[in-house]
């Protein structure tokens, strides 16, 4: 068995030496253009791309639904895009500010955008398989429950692990920050640290179950601290909207110009804004540092052979190091997103001063 | 040495390094003060055991809270370059 891994591991040593060499072999025909590859990685696509063996392209085709003035609803496969080809008009832009996006020529030749884009991308099937995933771990879990019944074993494996992780994120997070009616949010909260949790580590697995940047893309996020915008602002209590409009400051910090009302109704907003940007950011850093990592390979390689060679071990050691670091990320970004979310939560149930 | 990073610097219009310059003296001052903020909380956890988990927690919410003004200084220094 320990020889097993051994083997295995070096052989895991051996593949981008190998994929380079291919590279090598191929010529490089074009220059290696260095962020086009990141960003080709980062961004959402139509469709979800696995592998390029030698000149084919291996990759899952993704429904593309868009509505638009000219055509009106359509709804087709985003093979058809394979040779630059078009659909009834549609086809992906190659330039501009639409680049790699679907658009039509409107009446005036110009490229346009349709005029609503509802296409199951890339990032959209990853939300549903992580959704799906996420369910079928919770059912499981609380199916040992239920048949436990009223016996009083103690879970073992991995629900025991789950366990242990639900019972940290509710006494360390979110009963401290919420207080007395932390009941009612336990679910939100802990739907959010699992989904992006499981995002997270799902992300950091480079073929095609993973792979896509879901937290990293600013859209899912935004979405994300939109749901705690709403958790904190529909539940917040008369004393929190008090605090908020008619603060305890002398009057004319409040009277004929609202200073005060005007910075606090400001901070409603930026609260969200700040969870967005922490954790878009800290994923899209993680994953642009790995892939820079890799790219040394092959920007190195097209120098020169040698060097090419030596920055392989370097590059593999690198981005080990690096996955191994975005495991820690993914945890405490899931943890700290949840943990903030329980503090605005907390902050907008204040309960009456005490008169003194 | 310098020739080659002045020829680089040709390269890049001014703008841009003002963006990237920011950006490092921003991760400068975020590194330094989550430092500051892990060095004590260890202090004080290693005074009081007990109160260990209470310190680990408002350790996390203060590097987060720094961490998010570093990033909002990113943010701009990212619009600078693309703006």
């Amino acid at each position: 068995m320990n020889k097993v891994r051994y083997i295995l591991l070096l052989l895991l040593f051996l593949l981008p030496v190998t994929g380079s060499q291919a590279f090598a072999a191929s010529g490089g025909q074009e220059p290696f253009d260095a962020p086009k590859v990141i960003f080709e990685h980062l961004k959402d696509a139509y469709e979800w791309h696995i592998t390029t063996i030698g000149d084919k392209h291996i990759s899952i085709p993704l429904p593309v639904i868009v509505y638009s003035e000219r055509a009106g609803w359509q709804f087709f496969s985003s093979s058809v895009f394979h040779e630059g080809e078009e659909y009834n008009g549609f086809y992906l832009s190659r330039h501009g500010d639409n680049e790699g996006k679907v658009v039509e020529r409107n009446a005036a030749g110009n490229e346009q955008r349709p005029l609503l884009d509802i296409s199951i991308t890339k990032n959209v099937l990853a939300i549903f398989l992580n959704g799906a995933l996420l369910c079928i771990i919770m059912l499981l879990t609380s199916r040992w429950y239920r048949k436990r019944g009223d016996s009083n074993a103690a879970p073992r494996g991995f629900v025991g692990a789950m366990e242990a992780i639900v019972t940290m994120v509710i006494d360390d997070v979110i009963k401290p920050n919420i207080g007395e009616k932390w009941a009612r949010f336990t679910p939100y909260l802990l739907t959010v640290f699992f989904f992006i949790l499981l995002s997270n580590l799902m992300g950091l697995i480079p073929i095609f179950p993973g792979g896509a940047n879901v937290t990293g893309n600013i859209a899912v996020t935004l979405a994300l601290a939109l749901c705690t915008f709403v958790a904190v602002n529909v539940f917040g209590n008369k004393e929190y909207w008090k605090e908020i409009l008619w603060p305890d400051v002398p009057t004319w910090l409040k009277f004929p110009l609202p200073l005060m009302p005007f910075i606090e109704l400001f901070g409603i907003f930026v609260k969200p804004f700040a969870l967005t940007v922490r954790l878009f950011a800290n994923i899209f850093a993680g994953h642009t540092a790995i892939l820079v990592f890799i790219c040394l390979i092959f920007i190195t390689m097209s120098v020169n052979k040698y060097l090419g060679g030596a920055m392989t071990v370097i590059s593999v050691f690198f981005t080990v190091f690096m996955n191994i670091l975005e495991l820690l990320v993914a945890f405490i970004q899931a943890f700290v997103f949840t943990m903030l979310s329980a503090v605005f939560i907390g902050l907008a149930q204040p309960q009456h001063h005490a008169k003194s | 040495m310098f020739t080659v990073l002045l020829q680089a610097a040709i390269g890049v219009s001014l703008s841009k390094a003002a963006a990237a310059f920011a950006a490092s003296i921003v991760v400068l001052g975020a590194a330094f003060g989550i430092g500051r903020i892990a060095s004590t909380a260890l202090e004080s956890m290693a005074r009081q055991p007990e109160v260990a988990s209470d310190i680990r927690s408002s350790m996390i919410l203060a590097a987060a809270l720094i961490e998010g003004v570093a990033m909002f200084a990113i943010l701009v220094s990212i619009l600078v370059i693309l703006l």
